[in-house]
């Protein structure tokens, strides 16, 4: 094995301040594994007393080459590689690639199909956020919140495992629609958790909304101005809490989200508190469009009939040697795409997920890039933590939502 | 092309003779490496995009002139409108000057590049690689480095191939 090569701080000498060198603040490791980084992530803390004057993420850990291997695939075999992205968002990934797809090569989805996006993407939301809740409840010490918050996600990963055979890595959403038409428990499903999750919100907001310990813990901390959000890139509903409405959802609606009536909620106040604020209220305007897609779901294809790009069913392939040809040839050649770059961008549960596909007219994309909102909502990390104790740096850290699989790829 | 992006084009166009591309009604122009920084900087101040979305790299081996294309995706808020720079690089020592100046994003999407693709952006507040070690050896989303793959063993081949690995040799 090779030797390990000693880190010292002359790697970092242009990221701390000069009492660093002379030993007057301490350089403390926190990770990479600690539980309160959600995650394989290390932070460089240079600390006086317990007061943070300088914060550096070190990432990196979790990095797997997914861009790279999807250069390697087809169009519908590099899907599955979006599944492991955001892990806590798959069915949001495969979203933002398949639109990718379909924009590139030109390909209609049948409103069925575009129904039933919209109503998985926003359970997803809804789940991501539970996550996101009962970790960072865990992590300034409100136990019971992560237990409760898991039960209900639970329910949304069996309405997922009733869809597409898989409660995470689902890839149930594919170029030119989704896999195939959802069973016909499904409604019953997603009906129960709308007529008992509204209550749970109640619940939770009773435990901290209004509790004394939680707002202490989380107002005036990691405040983040506008501007500096802005310039970061950072996106989601952490650019919301700081008093920019933006969700792309309503701005350039995609799946027909210009038929549902939702609200965007948006705090001035850009702290932490505001944060919590702004997902919490997320929860139930999700929940919203869910009820509204659910009732308005038309019938009709789940996928395009369109053969050069979209497999035929099951039952045709017995039948109809063209049927025959056209599933060969998808499975073993792909599809060509034009050689030309697409940028498509949706929302994800936090920010702004895009995909810059590039293909070179071959059935392999020659560069897929994905634009993942957790590596900018990092960055800016380091900015809001200055001047606060490392014990609020755990509040703030958790308020960002971040996901390494998400930043690293 | 829509009627809101015109003048943002013409206005590109008129102080940088940009070449444009478009598809998809998406619109892409194409700056040369020095002109960069002003791009942003007019996009930014005079034209509120105040979102630099994406800073990315396109990688055209075997092509070597250009090799490279970095691509800046750039969000209006103020006027909901999206717009893409390009800036195509030569394959024998790509540099381009950083934008971390104009956009504090950039930092961190530029030592991406760095590491992922070898570009070099001089002026950057601080190089340092930023997903791979930083003892590793080469630049993987360049379309000449490897995939690489590890060898199946099996019962009956197992001691051939744990021969070859490199932690062998040392």
């Amino acid at each position: 094995m090779a030797q390990l090569e000693e880190v010292s701080v002359e790697q970092f000498k242009h990221l701390v301040s000069e009492r660093a060198l002379t030993g007057e603040t301490m350089l403390l490791n926190m990770g990479p594994q600690h539980p309160s980084t959600h995650g394989v992530l290390r932070l460089l803390l240079e600390l006086d007393g317990e007061i943070v004057v300088n914060c550096i993420p070190d990432i990196g850990f979790l990095h797997t080459g997914i861009e790279k291997n999807m250069e390697a695939k087809t169009y519908q075999k590099a899907e599955v590689m979006t599944d492991r992205l955001d892990y806590m968002n798959p069915m949001g990934n495969n979203l933002a690639y398949c639109m990718a797809v379909e924009k590139l090569v030109d390909l209609d989805v049948p409103p069925r199909a575009q129904a039933l996006r919209v109503i998985l993407v926003e359970l997803q939301r809804i789940a991501s956020h539970l996550v996101w809740l009962g970790t960072s409840g865990l992590d300034l010490a409100a136990m019971s919140m992560f237990l409760y918050c898991f039960r209900e996600r639970e329910q949304i990963l069996d309405i997922f495992e009733l869809v597409s055979g898989q409660r995470m890595m689902t890839t149930y959403i594919r170029p030119g629609g989704v896999w195939r038409d959802v069973p016909v428990e499904f409604e019953t499903a997603v009906r129960d958790f709308i007529r008992i999750f509204p209550k749970r919100v109640d619940e939770y907001e009773t435990l901290l909304t209004r509790n004394p310990l939680f707002i202490d813990r989380m107002v005036d901390i990691g405040y983040l101005s506008r501007e500096v959000a802005l310039s970061y890139g950072v996106t989601g509903p952490m650019l919301r809490a700081s008093g920019v409405g933006w969700d792309l959802r309503k701005v350039r609606p995609y799946c027909g989200y210009e038929q549902y009536d939702f609200n965007v909620p948006m705090r001035t106040e850009g702290d932490t508190y505001a944060r919590y604020l702004v997902r919490v209220q997320e929860l139930r305007e999700s929940l919203k469009i869910v009820e509204q897609a659910l009732n308005k779901l038309p019938l009709g294809p789940v996928r395009s009939e369109n053969r050069k790009f979209v497999p035929p069913p099951r039952s045709e392939i017995g039948v109809s040697m063209e049927a025959l040809i056209h599933h060969f040839k998808l499975w073993t050649e792909g599809f060509p795409a034009p050689k030309a770059s697409v940028y498509n961008a949706v929302e994800s549960p936090r920010g702004e997920l895009g995909v810059l596909l590039e293909g070179d007219g071959g059935p392999k994309p020659v560069r897929v890039h994905m634009r993942t909102p957790s590596f900018d909502n990092l960055a800016v990390l380091s900015q809001i933590v200055k001047g606060h104790l490392v014990a609020d740096l755990v509040a703030i850290l958790a308020s960002t939502d971040i996901v390494l699989g998400d930043i690293d790829r | 092309m829509d009627k809101k992006i015109e003048p943002i084009v013409k206005a590109v166009q008129a102080h940088f003779s940009a070449a444009l591309e478009e598809f998809r009604s998406e619109v892409h122009l194409f700056v040369k490496p020095e002109q960069i920084v002003d791009a942003l900087t007019l996009l930014r101040d005079e034209h509120h995009f105040e979102l630099l979305s994406a800073l990315t790299a396109v990688d055209y081996y075997p092509q070597t002139s250009p090799r490279f294309h970095v691509i800046y995706q750039m969000t209006s808020l103020a006027q909901n409108l999206s717009v893409q720079l390009r800036v195509p690089l030569d394959g024998d020592n790509p540099r381009v000057p950083t934008a971390a100046r104009v956009y504090d994003v950039a930092n961190w999407r530029e030592r991406e590049l760095l590491d992922m693709f070898g570009i070099e952006f001089d002026g950057h507040p601080d190089p340092r690689r930023i997903l791979m070690p930083d003892d590793a050896e080469g630049h993987p989303l360049r379309r000449d480095f490897p995939l690489g793959y590890e060898e199946p063993q099996f019962t009956f081949n197992f001691e051939e191939i744990d021969l070859r690995k490199p932690y062998v040799k040392e």
